[in-house]
């Protein structure tokens, strides 16, 4: 795929190196037809599986090299940019990367018992390679420079998505319901998301997003610009799951196979949040007035609407798996508020808080697929008292739960103190009281949740045995990083702050991605 | 063996008993014994600190650092030194009492009891050795979680309500008061390390101080102060050695200490004196004081009347500290000891008796000190103690504390002191005057003494007040750094 310039080829035929940024995305993009043309189902899971694997391995690779700032521009075809694809990986986005690919790569072990239980053996083939191809889209999105290559990425994922949430056909026919409406709310997002880009073609003359951000520096806030950002936000908005945009979600959730709902938890969203971000501060600036009233006075309250209407709607769910979906919700409150504060940590908090929400809610959900597994649902009332006959899954998502909560020692902490510390700091200290006193609501829900599995006992007909070993490694895997990244946060601070450094520098970083690319034409 | 490596195994033997519950869940003895040993070796490793830093004051051993600029870290000075003492002394009494209340009253789950008793204590020792506000924080929230499989232990629809409540109250005042007071902090004095004197001089000033202090006395759910008191009451429902140790030694000890923590090292005594912040506090402490003894007249079930005398002797801690002044602190730590001595004894009686009679109400032990004399006779003593009659521990603590309202000229606490004092004797005494001098033939016939696993701990740490009263002076000495003093 990486075609390079005649000249350097032989430098880089040896340079394994230099390829990384195109690997992350080549890999999992050819492994899922791979899927399908190889058509065994023996090997399906087995190549899946390695296909995360080896982008794990990358990601792990590209966040080494930037870890403390600076940035690898790739140059997709050899193409210079601004006219060529340009894959740009920074701090913020290796971080994003490392995240999205670990957690796929840990879904996939789940997987592998929760998928032969939930989805019919014909179709397992045609799941995995959905399933690669929903990562590639989302790798991507996060990966590239290119704004409309991100329309491309943005839409591989999502039409992905829908295939993935209808597989939960045969379990809840109600899924194709769910997978139709996010279909055509993807859409209407998505022609909203390349409308944006469109005015911004119209105004700029380019779509390669470090010279966006330049010549959008250069000519000002006209109302071209103006109009393209309500259309890129609002578009990526629907993606990301921002309240009132939401209503896909839960339903999404509920009803997908619970493998889906675990990765798509932890990382779809996350990606699309990155996206807001990467839009936000590299492509516009938020020293655009515009910008920073949007942020003030349309972004934050909807966000902290998010967080008490979300955590609220929670309280009262009696299916586990819609409990989380709308905890999610008010999640994605939070990240948007470190977002509208517009400090260094304020984003810090958001990109930290991406992070560890990942590892939270992909541990909870694992947790349900592994109780849907014995009990065959989601039900409050048919997972009761599985906590006594299932105690290392149980003990997992209490801690997950507690970390939803925000209880010290897990990593969902650690969020929320660099919330609250952001908002301390800019000195909006009742947007800290409303960060405390909603996540007393998630004690509510989290607590009905513990006490449910734990002090009833458990329904006639369940199976009354503790999930198999190729979930609880997972499981575990989840619950002791969500553990250690809520004590020790060099790795998760430390990027998220050189990331919050390189967003909120702006233009600058992108700027001089162009110019050294031009200069190094070679 | 140093005293680094101490401070790690004051944590690590509970927690090791923890995990030996779990793996030996079902060899009975083998399990409890080696609880038994744990409990003895931390008091040993308890006692080889005091032995190594007498009343200094150690530098913070920091583990590792968890967000830039904050360590969990450990230290040893006096206050942290004698709660652990009185905690890692009383777990041993403490877990005799409990093997004989378990098994003689059929209780179900002991491993996992036992277990999480074990956690607790070793969540104690965090809070107790913890050099800043943020390790504190962090033990803090842990006892919470490991006590409350021990408030919900008997699975009924009234514990689980009852442990619903814990949680919440605790859970909720600590996540939404004490983590803003604490990352407040953090804003404002760029650390949180435990320094005497306060770390917070010059960096906040008028009104703001006296909210702060309102975020931290609130936020600290666990000192019970109105009108967050509510849980102390609802975690009755637990098997009573979890209300002896967990509730009158290591949750609501641990809320107190956290206080005095803050008083003395996070603000500063001179700094609360100076700015008056703590006036406000004061008074909300003599009216918690007041108004909980109230309540605890009119409550017939015994472990809830001892429940809300709990909340009114814990006040007196967050009174001492409210006062702002050397004696009051003195007074505040000392009460920790003497009280918890006291309490103890108390609730373990009230155990003894429920083991015995299987009777919960006051009204119902007409004439039971007859036939339970060494039950009834600790209690008495116990009770005593509470109202703070010499030659008992308690009569000391409460002389500090009115010498130092007699201090700082505040006249009216030393009569809301007093005035407790009379209440006391209100709700304590009537229970053994009912026991011995009145009769019901309902309770003279096959009823005798709980097994001696019940009766022997409460008499022993009864004998305790008599001896704590003759060395109140070497614990005064022994705390005198906390306030400054030689």
């Amino acid at each position: 795929m990486a075609i390079v310039e005649a000249k350097e080829i032989s430098h880089v035929a040896l340079s394994l190196r230099e390829q990384l940024p195109a690997l992350q995305i080549v890999i999992p993009l050819v492994a899922a037809p791979l899927l399908v043309f190889l058509g065994t189902r023996r090997l399906t899971w087995a190549i899946t599986f390695i296909a995360s694997a080896l982008a794990f391995a990358v990601s792990i690779a590209l966040l080494w090299q930037v870890k403390d700032g600076g940035f690898l521009s790739y140059r997709l075809g050899g193409w210079a940019p601004p006219l060529g694809i340009e894959y740009r990986v920074d701090a913020a986005n290796a971080f994003v990367l490392f995240l999205i690919s670990g957690i796929s790569t840990v879904i996939l072990l789940f997987a592998y018992d929760s998928v032969k239980a939930e989805i019919a053996a014909r179709h397992h083939t045609l799941f995995y390679a959905s399933y690669l191809l929903c990562l590639t889209g989302l790798l991507g999105l996060v990966i590239t420079g290119d704004a409309f290559n991100a329309f491309v990425f943005l839409e591989i994922s999502s039409l992905s998505t829908y295939a993935l949430i209808s597989a939960g056909a045969g379990r809840d026919k109600r899924a194709l319901t769910a997978a139709y409406d996010y279909l055509v709310m993807g859409t209407i997002g998505a022609t909203f998301f390349v409308i944006g880009l469109g005015f911004l073609y119209a105004a700029t003359g380019t779509l390669n997003m470090a010279d966006l951000a330049e010549r959008i520096a250069d000519q000002g806030a006209s109302r071209t610009v103006q109009t393209a950002f309500a259309f890129i936000i609002v578009g990526i908005g629907m993606k990301a799951a921002i309240y009132p945009l939401h209503l896909w979600l839960p339903n999404a959730y509920t009803y997908a196979p619970s493998a889906v709902t675990a990765f798509l938890a932890a990382t779809a969203t996350k990606a699309a949040i990155f996206v807001v971000l990467r839009f936000s501060f590299s492509v516009f600036q938020p020293q655009f007035t515009f910008e920073s009233l949007t942020f003030e006075f349309v972004v934050l309250p909807l966000a902290l609407l998010a967080m008490f209407a979300a955590s609220f709607i929670a309280i009262f769910q009696t299916d586990l798996k819609r409990m989380l979906a709308y905890s999610s919700l008010a999640q994605i409150g939070y990240m948007l508020l470190g977002i509208a504060l517009l400090t260094e940590t304020g984003l810090t908090a958001t990109i930290v808080n991406l992070f560890n929400h990942g590892i939270t809610k992909a541990l909870l959900f694992m947790g349900v697929g592994a109780l849907v597994l014995r009990t065959n649902s989601s039900f409050l009332y048919r997972i009761q008292g599985m906590g006594r006959v299932m105690p290392l899954t149980a003990a997992a998502m209490v801690v997950g739960g507690l970390s939803l909560i925000g209880v010290p020692g897990t990593a969902g902490f650690i969020s929320k103190w660099m919330l609250v510390q952001a908002a301390l700091e800019k000195g909006w200290w009742p947007i800290a009281i409303l960060v405390v006193l909603s996540s007393l609501l998630a004690v509510m829900y989290i607590w009905r949740m513990i006490e449910i599995l734990y002090l009833s006992s458990p329904v006639v007909g369940a199976d009354k045995r503790e999930a198999p070993m190729t979930m609880i490694i997972p499981m575990w895997i989840m619950a002791g990083a969500v553990i250690y990244f809520g004590l020790a946060t060099d790795i998760t601070i430390g990027a998220a702050e050189t990331a919050a450094q390189g967003l909120l520098a702006g233009t600058t970083g992108m700027v001089e991605t162009v110019q050294s690319a031009t200069q190094a034409g070679k | 063996m140093d005293t680094t490596t101490a401070i790690f195994l004051s944590m690590l033997i509970p927690a090791g008993a923890t995990l030996t519950n779990i793996l030996f869940k079902d060899y009975e003895n083998l399990r409890d014994s080696l609880t038994f040993a744990a409990a003895i070796a931390t008091f040993g490793v308890v006692l080889t600190i005091l032995w190594n830093e007498g009343n200094g004051t150690t530098e913070a051993v920091a583990l590792f650092e968890i967000l830039p600029g904050i360590d969990i870290a450990f230290n040893v000075e006096p206050l942290g030194l004698l709660f652990a003492i009185v905690a890692s002394g009383l777990w041993i009494v403490t877990h005799v009492y409990g093997l004989g209340y378990m098994r003689g009253n059929n209780e179900k789950h002991h491993a996992r009891f036992f277990a999480c008793f074990s956690f607790a204590i070793a969540s104690v020792m965090g809070i107790a050795f913890a050099a800043n506000m943020f390790t504190l924080f962090l033990f803090y929230e842990l006892l919470t979680l490991s006590t409350y499989p021990l408030v919900a232990h008997k699975g009924t629809p009234e514990a689980i309500r009852g442990a619903r409540t814990y949680m919440g109250i605790l859970m909720g005042t600590s996540i939404g008061l004490q983590l803003v007071a604490i990352i407040w902090t953090w804003v404002l004095a760029g650390t949180l390390d435990f320094t005497l004197g306060g770390i917070l001089a010059g960096k906040i000033s008028g009104p703001m101080v006296a909210v702060l202090l309102a975020l931290y006395a609130f936020g600290i759910g666990k000192a019970a102060l109105m009108p967050f008191h509510r849980w102390l009451p609802a975690a009755m429902v637990a098997p009573t050695p979890v209300s002896a140790l967990l509730h009158a030694v290591a949750v609501v000890k641990a809320g107190v200490f956290t206080m005095l923590k803050v008083g003395v090292y996070i603000f500063g005594i001179d700094f609360l004196a100076e700015t008056g912040a703590s006036l406000w506090l004061m008074w909300l402490a003599a009216f918690t004081i007041i108004a909980s003894s109230v309540i605890a007249i009119t409550k017939d079930n015994l472990k809830a009347r001892l429940a809300y005398s709990t909340i009114s002797q814990l006040s007196y801690i967050t009174l001492g500290m409210a006062l702002a002044t050397s004696m009051g602190v003195l007074g505040g730590g000392l009460q920790i000891a003497m009280h918890a001595m006291g309490k103890i004894t108390l609730f373990m009686c009230a155990g003894s008796i429920y083991v015995a009679t299987h009777k919960t109400n006051v009204s119902q032990m007409t004439g039971l000190g007859r036939v339970m004399p060494i039950t009834f006779g600790a209690f008495l003593i116990g009770a005593l103690s509470i109202i703070g009659l010499p030659p008992l521990g308690g009569s000391w603590s409460k002389w500090l504390l009115i010498m130092g309202a007699a201090d700082t000229g505040q006249w009216v606490m030393i009569g809301v002191l007093m005035l407790s004092s009379l209440l006391n004797v209100f709700y304590m005494l009537p229970i053994v005057a009912r026991g011995f001098f009145l009769t019901d033939p309902e309770n003279t016939g096959p009823v005798s003494e709980a097994p001696w696993l019940c009766w022997f701990p409460p008499a022993l740490t009864a004998f305790g007040t008599i001896v704590l009263f003759f060395y109140a002076g070497t614990i005064v000495e022994f705390l005198s750094p906390i306030a400054g003093g030689a």
